[in-house]
């Protein structure tokens, strides 16, 4: 009966002694984090009280516990630190005490930049748009306004020129396709970064098709002239334009490719025939030809 | 007591053989392979037109052809080579992967000597069943009756050399480093110009013609679907084989999707969607529609014809002829398809037909012909 209540005794104040350590060290324990921490760099976190700790680190991507002695700094290594976003860092001795911190995007190394249309028929409003997206060196999308340098350039000549500042990682733009047919550069800079796109400028619709015939032994040949847009840009060579011939018992109809310029068909006619030419939904002139009978 | 099962099942099996030899024949041959004669004997003598015309057809259904040529009078002045080449196609057409699946004749005139019968042939292709009407001229030899097979005009193409500029678009997949939005090729821009659903004798219909508005080739398909009062699709189905496919820069199609056993009574609304994707392709061959007319058939149907003239060097193995037409406001009112059996040799033509339905044979004020190629050894 003594023995127990020696044991219960001994229990108790072990007990108390205890918490008593373990009030000493909650009450002495409390930590401070960065205020400003960029992705990539290595950081700090403050700690008060003494004793050893159990420190655990949760970001993004990131999740890491190791044994630090309080009232020393906990060093943050760079490669803990390399995803943007929010930290939560939590110290445990006997309770725990945690703190929030925010890693944001390092300078801008790179730039996503999106172009639309990779073919473009010119001269048509709002046509090209872009849009960029900087990134740091370790693909976080870099938050910050950033100027962003747009420019687009056709042959030797500037078609647009703009500064844009991003807005939430993003900067865009979006212009009138140019006159000519041919290349169009599309260039993004935020200081010594770029991005070059390209974006082909095709001709558009044929304009003004007009086509010129002759008889021959079996019927007759017809041919375009250059076929060209409405801006003197060629029609690209494989576009079709269908040739038809009408005559007093049928007609009859080829679609031809233009080849280096010009398209051209040969047909069965006899007697006088009707010619007319269309590519898409645009229409030529009609010729009167007598083909022989 | 126990031979009377026997003998039944071997009594059946003769019986079924012998009606097998000498039944009226309707025997399927297959593409390639000779399927050897029947039993010499059996055959019933030729001595109605009739017989003589379905002892000819059988044979040539068998591909027994020293048999079918015997039954050829000769009058004809047709060499058996030729006869053969008539039946079974050349220069990879579409003749040749078909066969003869069964036939309908009809008389349409006899006397003692001389007969004119009409025959619907039914042809099994890689495209599907095909009709062929053809008219046989029968004589009477002694107690027999023979065919007269004319010596068909084979196609014959001089040597020449014809230059071609050749036109082709390739496709190169980007080797960039993994940058992203840098590889990016848009599709081409492909649209539908326009669109008509009606109902036939054979279900709904939906039509119309798709034109390729971008400066690269286009590989095209329409897709339909059809949805009732409570916005449910009751069926959705693609244009298939009644479209052409790859679609030139500017160039247009005609599409056709058929709905079988489906009409547009239950149907509220109709959900087009286009497809189109980037495709190699090449700018020849160059095949003109020449002599298109709308005219009456042997039958009474009315069906454009014309004739299909091949201004490249190359040879088309199988054409496949798609017709639009339009009544007076220029609006699509049908689609009809067709496909040539024989090929199409370089610079020469051949002739052409597809068929207008007797309905709509009357609103047809205009038409618009596209010529699909399928071509061996080339995609």
């Amino acid at each position: 009966m003594l023995r127990r209540r020696t044991y219960g005794a001994m229990t108790l104040a072990g007990a108390w002694m205890l918490a008593a350590c373990f009030a000493v060290a909650s009450f002495a324990q409390e930590i401070k984090v960065p205020a400003l921490v960029t992705a990539g760099d290595e950081s700090a976190i403050s700690t008060t009280g003494s004793g050893t700790a159990t420190f655990y680190l949760v970001g993004p991507g990131v999740s890491r516990k190791s044994e630090v002695s309080l009232g020393q700094e906990i060093p943050l290594r760079a490669q803990d630190l390399r995803n943007a976003g929010t930290y939560t860092a939590i110290v445990c001795s006997g309770t725990c005490q945690n703190a929030v911190f925010y890693v944001s995007a390092a300078k801008p190394a790179s730039l996503a930049f999106l172009v639309h249309p990779s073919r473009v028929p010119v001269g048509q409003p709002d046509a090209v748009s872009g849009v960029a997206f900087p990134f740091d060196q370790f693909r976080n999308l870099v938050l910050r306004p950033q100027t962003i340098h747009f420019q687009l350039t056709a042959g030797n000549s500037a078609l647009l020129s703009r500064e844009v500042l991003s807005q939430d990682g993003v900067a865009w733009f979006r212009t009138t396709s140019g006159k000519s047919a041919g290349l169009l550069q599309v260039n993004a800079a935020l200081e010594s970064v770029t991005a070059k796109r390209a974006v082909q400028q095709v001709a558009s619709d044929p304009c003004n098709l007009r086509i010129t015939g002759q008889r021959t032994p079996e019927g007759i040949v017809v041919q375009t002239e250059p076929v060209h847009d409405c801006a003197g840009n060629p029609v690209p060579d494989g576009t079709i334009v269908t040739f038809t011939a009408a005559e007093a018992n049928g007609k009859s109809t080829v679609d031809a490719p233009i080849k280096k310029g010009i398209a051209r068909a040969q047909m069965a006619a006899s007697g006088p025939v009707l010619v007319s030419a269309a590519s898409g939904v645009v229409i030529g002139n009609e010729l009167r030809i007598e083909a022989q009978r | 007591m126990k031979f009377i099962l026997p003998l039944i099942l071997v009594a059946a099996t003769v019986a079924l053989m012998a009606v097998a030899l000498v039944g009226p024949g309707h025997a399927r041959g297959t593409v390639g392979i000779a399927a050897g004669s029947a039993v010499s004997g059996l055959t019933p003598k030729a001595d109605t037109p009739q017989q003589a015309l379905a002892n000819l057809l059988d044979d040539v259904q068998r591909r027994n052809w020293d048999r079918a040529f015997s039954l050829v009078s000769k009058t004809s002045g047709s060499d058996e080579q030729s006869f053969i080449q008539d039946w079974v196609g050349s220069n990879g057409g579409l003749r040749a992967f078909s066969s003869l699946e069964g036939f309908d004749p009809r008389p349409l005139h006899i006397t003692d000597d001389d007969a004119q019968m009409r025959v619907r042939l039914h042809w099994t292709t890689p495209v599907g069943p095909m009709e062929d009407v053809r008219d046989f001229h029968l004589v009477r030899e002694g107690d027999l009756w023979k065919a007269v097979w004319p010596k068909s005009q084979a196609t014959t193409v001089p040597a020449q050399v014809i230059p071609v500029t050749y036109l082709r678009w390739d496709l190169v997949s980007g080797t960039a480093e993994d940058d992203w939005g840098s590889k990016n090729i848009d599709a081409p821009h492909v649209r539908i110009i326009s669109m008509n659903a009606v109902d036939s004798a054979e279900g709904a219909v939906v039509m119309g013609e798709v034109v390729n508005e971008d400066t690269i080739p286009a590989f095209v398909n329409v897709n339909a679907a059809l949805v009732d009062g409570s916005g449910s699709v009751i069926d959705d189905e693609s244009s298939f084989d009644k479209i052409a496919h790859i679609l030139l820069p500017k160039e247009v199609t005609p599409y056709r999707i058929d709905f079988p056993n489906l009409s547009l009574k239950k149907v509220k609304n109709v959900r087009m969607d286009v497809k189109a994707a980037l495709v190699p392709a090449s700018a020849d061959p160059v095949i003109g529609v020449m002599n298109q007319k709308v005219d009456s058939d042997v039958q009474g149907k009315s069906v454009l014809h014309g004739d299909l003239f091949n201004e490249s060097g190359q040879t088309v193995n199988i054409p496949h002829v798609i017709a639009s037409f339009y009544d007076n406001n220029g609006k699509v009112v049908w689609v009809s398809d067709g496909y040539v059996d024989r090929a199409l040799l370089p610079q020469s033509s051949e002739p052409f037909a597809v068929e207008i339905p007797r309905a709509l044979a009357a609103t047809v004020h205009n038409f618009h012909v596209v010529v699909n190629q399928y071509s061996l050894g080339r995609s």
